[in-house]
């Protein structure tokens, strides 16, 4: 295969992929997404995020989950980081601590898909006594 | 927009990394503490890392770093690192750091530019964007190409790894 050097290059790609992935498209819409987002403060990226964000954009696209994964900031719970925020459709938005590529894959495996609750989920609506 | 340029000078020893937006900008209140790290913005914690780290390894590494930032107008952060300083931290993959910068946040335009002694090479997301149409640049094939480019380009002009 040739080297990829230039954007004429990265067109050539895209052209070979477009067919396949409108395909892939259509079978998705907005509300059936599942929303992942990755902490990629500094407490995150110390404690490996870019791995665990890596991992999940690989993993979910090899079990052909449509997802979308985006960076968010910290989120306060850096003794917890790498932490993952998952939001299933039409469900509320759950946060799962300490992520690494064994975490992440039962978050995908068990509650991605199927729904099942595991362990090390962060409760959201856990308030301290100074609040 | 956030630009990210690195600069490369082995002729005057310096390693550069200068990070631009366009965002909200810094109060020069905020702007004097941003390197402190007992002081943040944030509301869910009392320390801010990021920046008094950066700041640390660049010092660390012979260099310094500089802040410039007014409200509306954007910050920018300028880090220097002596080139061939034991302590000047690897630079690590930088086209995976890109990528994965551009697809967590697909609503940013990000522009890299990096500079050696042998050449230039840059990549906009808004160049990617308009090649590659209505395909996500989170799609396994273009990531891996996108990735591929960047490596590619980093080695011809012999950036640092």
């Amino acid at each position: 295969m040739e080297k990829i050097t230039s954007l004429a290059d990265l067109k050539r790609i895209k052209e070979q992929v477009q067919s396949k992935i409108k395909l892939r498209e259509q079978s998705a819409s907005a509300e059936k997404l599942v929303q992942i987002r990755v902490g990629m403060a500094t407490c995150g990226i110390a404690s490996g995020a870019k791995e665990t964000m890596s991992f999940l954009i690989e993993e979910t696209e090899h079990q052909a989950i449509d997802a979308v994964i985006t960076q968010t900031g910290c989120m306060g719970y850096c003794y917890a980081e790498p932490t993952v925020e998952v939001t299933l459709p039409g469900r509320q938005p759950v946060i799962f601590g300490h992520v690494n590529r064994e975490r992440a894959r039962e978050i995908i495996d068990r509650y991605i898909i199927k729904g099942e609750l595991i362990d090390g989920m962060i409760p959201v609506n856990f308030k301290t006594i100074d609040e | 927009m956030i630009e990210i340029i690195v600069v490369e000078d082995r002729k005057r020893n310096l390693y550069v990394v200068e990070i631009q937006d366009n965002g909200a900008g810094m109060s020069p209140e905020v702007l004097k503490q941003a390197t402190n790290p007992f002081f943040t913005s944030r509301k869910t914690r009392k320390v801010g890392l990021g920046l008094s780290l950066l700041k640390q390894n660049a010092e660390q590494a012979g260099g310094g770093l500089q802040l410039f930032s007014a409200p509306g107008k954007g910050t920018t952060v300028q880090a220097t690192f002596q080139f061939d300083h034991l302590d000047r931290p690897a630079p690590g993959d930088l086209a995976e750091v890109f990528l994965l910068a551009a697809i967590g946040h697909d609503k940013v335009r990000f522009c890299y530019r990096h500079t050696t002694g042998s050449g230039s090479f840059s990549i906009d997301t808004a160049e990617l964007a308009e090649t590659l149409g209505e395909v996500s640049l989170a799609v396994g094939e273009v990531r891996r190409a996108v990735a591929e480019l960047i490596q590619n380009n980093l080695e011809a002009i012999g950036a640092t790894r």
